[in-house]
């Protein structure tokens, strides 16, 4: 027989999924986010993003040719969504050096010092956005206003909604007229980090990860479940210092954060019930900080103190084994 | 509609032959008998070399409880006793038949007339199936005898007729059940008997709408015989995850038998088998073998003489085309990769595969992202990713207390993988030193 054939052992088949198509469909799920950026927020938010990315890419890049000497990484598409999901937690105003340091400590200390895809115990984005958020706090802090499509560094800047909730919920009661109309909320129409702030663009991602099955509702739903029912009896309790619980899931991090950061999949954890656990915890630590933290927003260090745990959880939650029941 | 609970994946199904009929395949010049066709001992050869034997002629004894007698498939001369390559891939004692003629042991009914009242008793039954060598026809081999004899401790309520055929491309059983539905079902009725039970109940996955009507059909009249259509979901054709499916029941993790839910499994060929060996005396010296591939120019659906190398069920389809990569004994999943196509047809050869070289080699190994894909289709409830890792570090432990002697080795973990990890080479390997382990500590008991 002149042919020479393969000897490996079973399965011999592949569904053909891959890496690639996942990251993929990430960055898909990621557009209509970045069109609605860019329809509040104009040449900054592509600003942002670009320099983002590139960046990333650079770091990845360097660090695995010249320091590593190993092949490049890049075409896995993680460098490039580690950088959307960094700009995408930035205000549309930030100065380009501090993207790029950014990117260099999501890139080089969240993912690389680990060993790459696969090995970062926290989400690479979140460590780049957390240290830039206490390294320049300012800067970090003050977000444009919608609609100054032209304008980059110069843009307005203007209290956003994360903002007014706390200023409320601190007793200033009168900061409540202040607050967006539930719709624009839901569309985008306010200020903030560049990619969080339309609900609706990334519910829209949502559905896409989900139709083509690269991530599971486990973890955005438990998310938003618990957010909103810790400050729904927040609001039933004093309905004039909390706000209804619907302003708390279209404002801030919260959409982009359960939808696409917390569902990373490296850092997340890996059984059904872990996933649940994880929800939980971080829906939990995000009501308490944005309460009784002293930042606004609690979202990226919510997922940060969960990815810490999920290993812990990965122990603990093991799946229902076949047969178990009986035993 | 029914199916089982945990995990599963769909692969693509690719039924090429599901409307070819039942050819048969030419006598071949030598068949060749490997004497370790089913799990358990080896069989003892009863011959010599220079013997002259008839088709049915029995050439091996079972080597223990556990075995299985052989048969001869043809007639002819002994030509030899060596060793040859079966189809699992390990060499193996054999014994080679030069073919002359094709004469039949006289004791057997060749005719196509059906025999419908068996009055043999159970004792009676159990011997004849024993002494036709009937094993597992799905591909586990295991003596069929042997799984009709339950422990005695455990009451059995249902027998579960495996029509499922999850594995893609093959499709031996659907064809049986097409072409021989009638015998199918007093093989049914003999085994009710052996098991002093009244239930049956025939699995059968919904892409074979023709068989599931001719069987409701031809079973309306029948009592104790229910046909259960079933959701189609990869591995359902195993075991344990088919006795969930009809019965809901779960199969604790083993030693444990599926005895202990109640439940009897036997796969439709051996009921076809079985029917041959009590009703027409006929050992198991033939089987259905679907010999099938994307490029294959002739894709079918053989009956074949046990004994037959594959090279000659590869001529009948049209040769073994230009482009392929991989010859496998089996289905896509669980099948075993053949060195080249001599091995010899036996007891378990359900399907010979040909796989395009586009599809066969393996793609290069990445990271594990830890997407979970791998624990979201683990139809055993396993996390193949955590097995693979302890079994890469050598781990025993960490793999015991995981479970991992549960895996069945289907195959979803690592067909679904994205970063094409051989999650199941790990896991087998692990399987293999945690067996040896766990059989160690028992002996010191």
């Amino acid at each position: 027989m002149a042919q020479k054939l393969i000897i490996s052992t079973s399965p011999h088949v592949h569904c053909g999924d891959t890496i690639e198509r996942n990251m993929r469909w990430v960055i898909i799920a990621l557009l209509p986010a970045l069109i609605a950026s860019f329809m509040y927020f104009g040449v900054g938010s592509l600003i942002v993003t670009a320099t983002s990315v590139a960046s990333c890419l650079f770091f990845e890049w360097f660090i695995t040719r010249v320091f590593l000497k190993k092949p490049s990484t890049l075409a896995d598409g993680s460098a490039i969504i580690t950088g959307i999901l960094l700009a995408f937690n930035l205000p549309s105003n930030l100065p380009l050096y501090m993207i790029v340091v950014g990117a260099l400590v999501a890139i080089g200390i969240g993912k690389m010092a680990f060993g790459g895809l696969g090995n970062n115990p926290f989400n690479p984005a979140l460590v780049g956005r957390v240290f830039l958020l206490i390294s320049f706090p300012a800067k970090m802090t003050s977000w444009p206003v919608p609609h100054q499509l032209t304008a980059y560094a110069d843009a307005v800047t203007g209290a956003t909604p994360m903002n007014l909730i706390g200023q409320i919920a601190g007793g200033n009661t009168a900061a409540a007229d202040q607050l967006p109309a539930l719709k624009d909320l839901f569309l985008g129409n306010i200020g903030g980090c560049l990619g969080e702030v339309s609900a609706l663009a990334l519910l829209i991602g949502f559905v896409i990860l989900l139709w083509r099955k690269v991530i599971t509702w486990h973890i955005p739903v438990t998310i938003f479940a618990t957010v909103a029912v810790l400050t729904g009896i927040m609001w039933l309790i004093n309905p004039v210092l909390y706000v209804n619980p619907l302003y708390h899931l279209c404002s801030g991090g919260l959409m982009l954060g359960a939808i696409f950061m917390a569902t990373d999949y490296v850092t997340s954890p890996m059984t059904a019930k872990g996933m649940v656990w994880y929800g939980i915890g971080i829906g939990f630590l995000t009501v308490v900080i944005r309460y009784f933290g002293s930042y606004p927003e609690g979202m990226s260090f919510a997922i940060l103190l969960m990815n810490a745990v999920t290993p812990l959880i990965n122990n603990w939650c093991k799946p229902k084994r076949f047969g178990e029941a009986v035993k | 509609m029914n199916t089982f609970k945990i995990g599963g994946v769909h692969p693509e199904p690719n039924k090429l032959t599901a409307g070819k009929k039942i050819e048969t395949l030419a006598l071949p010049r030598q068949a060749v008998f490997p004497l370790s066709q089913h799990i358990g001992a080896p069989a003892v050869p009863c011959v010599q070399k220079g013997d002259l034997v008839k088709v049915g002629t029995r050439i091996a004894e079972p080597g223990g409880f556990m075995s299985a007698s052989i048969h001869s498939s043809v007639s002819g001369k002994v030509a030899k006793i060596d060793s040859v390559i079966d189809a699992s891939g390990v060499r193996k004692p054999a014994i080679f038949i030069d073919v002359e003629g094709d004469e039949w042991e006289p004791s057997i009914d060749r005719s196509d007339k059906l025999v419908l009242q068996c009055n043999y008793s159970r004792e009676e039954i159990i011997e004849r199936i024993k002494n036709a060598g009937v094993v597992g026809m799905g591909g586990a081999c295991f003596p069929t005898h042997v799984k009709l004899s339950p422990p005695k401790d455990c009451t059995i309520d249902t027998l579960i007729i495996n029509a499922v055929e999850c594995e893609p491309y093959l499709t031996a059983d659907h064809r049986l059940m097409l072409e021989h539905p009638d015998e199918i079902i007093i093989g049914i009725k003999i085994i009710l008997k052996v098991l002093g039970i009244e239930r049956a109940v025939v699995g059968i996955e919904a892409n074979k709408p023709d068989a599931i009507e001719l069987m409701i059909s031809k079973t309306t009249m029948v009592s104790g015989i229910e046909v259960m259509p079933l959701k189609m979901k990869y591995p359902q054709g195993g075991e344990k995850q088919l006795i969930e499916a009809v019965t809901g029941r779960q199969v604790p993790p083993p030693p444990a038998l599926p005895a202990s839910v109640g439940c009897v499994v036997q796969n439709i060929g051996t009921v076809f088998a079985i029917y041959e060996a009590v009703m027409k005396n006929k050992p198991l010296i033939e089987r259905i073998v679907t010999v099938t591939g994307k490029s294959v120019t002739n894709p079918c659906n053989l009956k074949v003489r046990m004994g037959t190398p594959v090279s000659q069920l590869l001529e009948y389809a049209g040769g073994m085309p230009e482009d392929t990569g991989k010859l496998i004994s089996g289905g896509p999943m669980m099948g075993r990769p053949l060195l080249d196509a001599s091995a010899p047809v036996s007891k378990g050869t359900s399907g010979i595969l040909m796989i395009p070289q586009s599809e066969a080699a393996r793609q290069e190994e990445r990271n594990c992202i830890r997407c979970a894909k791998c624990v979201q289709a683990c139809p055993m409830g396993l996390e193949p990713y955590l097995l693979a890792t302890a079994s890469e570090q050598s781990d025993w432990e960490l793999a015991e207390e995981n479970w991992i002697m549960s895996c069945i080795e289907c195959g979803c973990c690592q067909s679904t993988c994205p970063s094409r990890r051989p999650l199941l080479d790990w896991v087998r390997l692990a399987k293999n030193r945690v067996g040896g382990i766990i059989r160690a500590r028992n002996a010191k008991k």
